[in-house]
């Protein structure tokens, strides 16, 4: 069944909830993402946003090209807290909270 | 798009909505929501989600002792799930100025009937979180009824609540200008045209400041960036926010598994920005890896940022305008809106309709500032 093809494999959301959801109300991307995941996983969206704003434009009218897309966000790509926390805090304090400026 | 109603409401985070849907229990049915962009696209949707009734004020802690009663029972009387969870907050104290504040809290929270415990390094390690890090704790508090929940679910479950009361929502719909006749309110101005109504509530977050201003009214909010993290999801292995003010820092992990977590940056310049910084996520980073090392091995996926909406007592803006009648505020919630959303929006539903609120918001009226009648929280993470 088309319904139970999984668009976002990240958060294994379906055709199916996705038509249901811009049926309801959420004819972006952006609130499609935040309902139901969709774009919240390890790869951000960059399998399903296309795939979410084609659906969206069948069930709407819009043009895809017109369909909002999520905005971007960083990091690029997912990445180790370890990695970023190396070297300490930029600000070079180790207590936090109040912040010496060099 | 309807031309007029009896309430206008500007934003669709969580008090908008939430504003609405008791206004509509209350029989104040024909409310329209003008929404800038989509539902929570503001500050609701950019925060951490904590619900917590530890302050340091007497007014705000009964706030927040009485929006988690409603929360409790949210889930239930909206028919949606909002990921509820009373996992407790602990607050940690690196200071001596931390403990003595610290004392002062709970000694005032208990009066007021919250369970609140004051906890030793090793007792935070044995009954609250065995992986945490406690060098340089001095002491924790905690309060197991702390709670969080879902923004994003809350503010929906809010909305559509409110709708099957017969509130209409109007998506992206930014309001130009504030109208006003003969020195009351008479609606709002749009992108896509005019609804008169001769109540109007402001609830736009920081944006509020220039929405007011149109019809000359001099909020005294400042926007704040705030930044923000999630990592990859992980089983649970923690339940409460941990937070600290002197170490500047909050997370906690969400139902679906993620760290969330983030800190204010006392530097930042007002301003509406709301760029992510590489300093943040570095400084962060930090900070999880240090409190807690075993997220050293976890990824983060994604940050960003939203809008504190700050008053000169980080304590809301409620209420009419003396010098605006029908004109009400509920801005200004310093960082803390989501978690007194439910029992602060209640009581603005009780004024607008006129019936008597069951809690004084006077305290909470824009007047305080004329009067310089201002208490500080000092719990403002």
């Amino acid at each position: 069944m088309k319904e139970d093809v999984i668009i976002c494999r990240c958060e294994d959301i379906t055709y199916g909830e996705i038509v249901e959801a811009v049926r309801g109300g959420l004819t972006t991307t952006e609130e499609i993402k935040r309902i139901l995941r969709c774009g919240m996983g390890p790869c951000q969206g960059r399998t399903c946003s296309r795939l979410i704003a084609r659906i969206i434009s069948q069930e709407t009218g819009v043009p895809v090209a017109e369909v909002r897309f999520p905005v971007v966000r960083p990091p690029t790509r997912p990445v180790e807290i370890g990695v970023m926390a190396a070297g300490g805090p930029p600000d070079g304090n180790p207590s936090g909270g109040e912040y010496d400026e060099d | 798009m309807k031309t007029s109603a009896d309430c206008v409401i500007i934003g669709g985070g969580v008090v908008g909505t939430a504003v609405a849907y008791y206004l509509a229990k209350r029989g104040m049915t024909d409310c329209v929501i003008v929404e800038a962009d989509y539902l929570s696209s503001g500050a609701t949707g950019r925060c951490g989600g904590g619900i917590r009734q530890q302050w340091s004020t007497e007014a705000n802690t009964r706030l927040a002792i009485e929006s988690v009663k409603l929360f409790a029972g949210l889930e239930e009387e909206l028919g949606a799930d909002i990921e509820f969870l009373q996992g407790g907050y602990l607050v940690l104290a690196y200071t001596e100025e931390d403990e003595r504040q610290f004392e002062k809290n709970v000694a005032l929270q208990r009066v007021l009937g919250l369970d609140v415990q004051i906890l030793s390094p090793a007792d935070i390690n044995e009954k609250v979180v065995p992986e945490l890090n406690v060098d340089g704790v001095r002491m924790a508090t905690y309060c197991a009824q702390d709670a969080s929940a879902n923004p994003f679910l809350t503010t929906q479950a809010y909305a559509d609540a409110a709708r099957r009361l017969g509130v209409t929502i109007e998506l992206f719909t930014p309001v130009t200008k504030i109208l006003t006749e003969g020195g009351r309110i008479a609606g709002v101005e749009t992108t896509r045209g005019r609804i008169s109504a001769p109540i109007v509530v402001n609830a736009a977050g920081s944006h509020s400041v220039p929405i007011a201003a149109t019809a000359g009214i001099d909020l005294p909010i400042k926007p704040y960036r705030r930044e923000i993290l999630v990592t990859e999801p992980l089983e649970r292995f923690f339940h409460p926010m941990i937070i600290s003010f002197s170490f500047g820092i909050y997370f906690r992990q969400v139902k679906h598994g993620a760290v969330i977590g983030g800190y204010g940056d006392p530097a930042e310049p007002p301003g509406f920005n709301q760029t992510s910084s590489l300093k943040f996520l570095r400084t962060m980073s930090w900070k999880l890896s240090r409190l807690m090392p075993r997220l050293n091995t976890v990824k983060v996926v994604r940050q960003w940022a939203g809008l504190y909406d700050i008053t000169p007592d980080a304590q809301p803006i409620l209420g009419e305008l003396d010098e605006l009648p029908g004109f009400f505020q509920a801005n200004g919630f310093s960082g803390h809106g989501f978690m007194i959303c439910p029992k602060v929006a209640v009581l603005l539903a009780q004024a607008i309709t006129g019936e008597e609120p069951d809690m004084d918001i006077e305290r909470l009226s824009a007047r305080r500032f004329a009067d310089g009648r201002i208490t500080q929280d000092r719990s403002v993470v």
